[in-house]
């Protein structure tokens, strides 16, 4: 009797943490982004979100520092989480303004855009966010301020062995050399346009993909580095790139789109005051400048928030 | 309930039920970790969870040491494992072995420790050797409990080599690194269910094998009464004793 009370108690318990664990992921019902005071931030404050690397959150603070400087009120909610977040956290009004790449972001709204110079994909953005992007955002109730000169976008490497021994340095070259090519890139790079299968549309390389779920951080690198992969995608403004000699590979196709880093904001926030100071600091914003903030990060270990506020204050806002 | 139809939908779409991509084919890779992981795990931590049992000797060194092994973030360590020795299965399994330690190391010295030391003076009182204390009388009744250790550490296992697929690895992980940019919570939902599942039957195979591994004599629910019914007439009918005790 013991024992058979002792197995069903063991059941019910095993039900019972099968049904917390479901309902615990219910999707869009849970909403991640509410903190303990539970409260949205009041009309006056911008609340700046970002995505969760590095990079983006120092964009965010960036923003919210030079903003603050100019006399309006902000707070930061950094490392929201991937895209599909941290845009329905703008259209739910958890966040008014958001450091966005203009191609990516395009893409999420629009996934039949093909534009990818920077001006063209830009204007083709600022349709799509205007329109909304398929329910994604609330048609009219956000834009694009001005596009910053700096890109991080995804770039295919290689090591400067490979380079040197296939003579590769674009990948129109890729055509040419013999076996099969594996890419260390992030799991969504199997479908994506600028992934393995543009590189078979715009090249007529066949790859295959190594799924590697770092966006292209350490353990791409040392994929890249013992040759496990032959090519790896990794951010245009990733410090590693020059600190390993990688030969990131020329684009001739135009296959990967621009990615010019922009403020996605709430209309309702876009003050005259706030447009101007953000276009002032995206005109500030290099490719260089961005080498730069993310070495304070990956490499000397600064903290997002420090950095902003450094390269703000020596910048002038 | 939206979210759930459309992954029992995933779930039934025969397309996702073939390939190198497809259910079957992921099953009996994650199968294939966990039984591996189990196995290394077994070979280290059996031995030293018998020692300790048996001896009552590093209790002290290998109790929290393990303890806090149990701490170590599984991906954060398969990450670092990672940097040293590139992508293959080592660093997940090294890591996912760490994670099974603990339970099968703990499961295996109280199993020994939970053996009456009455029995295991009897056994010896009847000259059976250290070796044939252990393995003919120690291990036999502590069976339930090695076997309920290396149950946890299965658990475990199957929900943990999720994380593997962090790396280009294979596995129920898999559907849910893969789901995860592409926002495709049916996908996402579907393969934590396949490992809900899995886990669930697992840990059915692991009670069936540790009701079958328990001896008669424990199986019978009886232990504490045939202790009593042995023990009372040596404490209260003096005739049972030796004449020059009594």
């Amino acid at each position: 009797m013991a024992r058979t009370r002792r197995g069903l108690t063991a059941a019910a318990g095993v039900l019972g943490l099968a049904a917390l664990v479901l309902t615990g992921c219910s999707g869009n019902n849970g909403n991640p982004l509410s903190d303990d005071s539970g409260s949205k931030s009041s009309s006056d404050t911008i609340t700046v979100g970002s995505a969760a690397f590095p990079e983006d959150a120092i964009l965010a603070y960036i923003y919210a520092d030079a903003l603050s400087d100019a006399g309006v009120k902000t707070s930061v909610k950094a490392n929201i989480g991937q895209r599909d977040r941290y845009i329905a956290a703008l259209k739910d009004n958890e966040i008014q303004l958001v450091p966005e790449y203009t191609g990516n972001l395009l893409q999420f709204l629009d996934s039949s855009a093909t534009a990818t110079s920077s001006d063209d994909v830009y204007s083709a953005l600022q349709t799509a966010v205007k329109s909304g992007g398929s329910g994604k955002l609330d048609a009219g109730k956000a834009e694009v301020l001005q596009q910053s000169p700096g890109q991080d976008a995804d770039s295919y490497n290689v090591t400067k062995k490979f380079s040197d021994e296939n003579h590769v340095t674009s990948l129109s070259d890729l055509k040419n050399v013999k076996g099969t090519l594996k890419v260390g890139a992030n799991p969504e790079f199997a479908t994506r346009p600028y992934g393995i299968p543009g590189l078979k549309k715009s090249y007529g390389v066949t790859a295959t993909l190594t799924p590697i779920s770092d966006s292209g951080g350490p353990n791409t690198l040392k994929a890249l580095l013992d040759n496990s992969v032959q090519l790896a995608d990794i951010y245009t403004t990733t410090p590693s790139i020059k600190q390993n000699n990688l030969v990131t590979l020329s684009d001739p196709q135009h296959l990967i789109g621009a990615q010019n880093i922009v403020p996605l904001i709430s209309t309702k926030a876009a003050s005259s005051k706030v447009t101007d100071t953000l276009n002032k600091v995206s005109a500030k914003i290099t490719t260089d400048v961005l080498i730069d903030l993310n070495t304070k990060s990956s490499v000397d270990k600064q903290s997002s928030d420090a950095i902003a506020k450094a390269w703000v204050k020596a910048n002038g806002f | 309930m939206n979210s759930y139809s459309q992954a029992f939908d995933w779930l039934a779409d025969p397309a996702h039920w073939s390939g190198a991509d497809g259910i079957p084919q992921r099953l009996i890779e994650h199968l294939g970790y966990t039984g591996l992981t189990l196995l290394v795990a077994i070979v280290i931590a059996l031995p030293v969870g018998l020692y300790i049992g048996h001896t009552g000797r590093g209790r002290e060194i290998v109790v929290p040491f393990t303890g806090a092994l149990r701490a170590l973030p599984t991906l954060g360590l398969v990450i670092l494992l990672a940097l040293g020795l590139g992508i293959g299965i080592l660093p997940p399994l090294i890591a996912l072995v760490i994670l099974a330690l603990p339970p099968i190391i703990a499961g295996a010295y109280s199993g020994l420790e939970s053996v009456d030391r009455e029995v295991v003076d009897a056994a010896r009182s009847v000259g059976f050797t250290g070796a044939g204390v252990l393995w003919r009388v120690e291990v036999p009744l502590a069976m339930p409990l090695i076997v309920g250790g290396i149950r946890s550490a299965c658990l475990q296992v199957i929900a943990t080599w999720t994380v593997a697929a962090f790396l280009p690895l294979g596995g129920l992980g898999r559907f849910l690194y893969d789901a995860l940019p592409d926002q495709d919570y049916a996908k996402l939902l579907a393969g934590s269910i396949l490992v809900i599942v899995l886990a669930l039957l697992a840990d059915g195979l692991f009670a069936l094998i540790q009701r079958l591994v328990t001896p008669r004599g424990v199986r019978a629910g009886r232990t504490a009464d045939i202790r009593t019914k042995t023990q009372s007439p040596t404490r209260k009918d003096p005739s049972w004793l030796a004449p020059e005790e009594a």
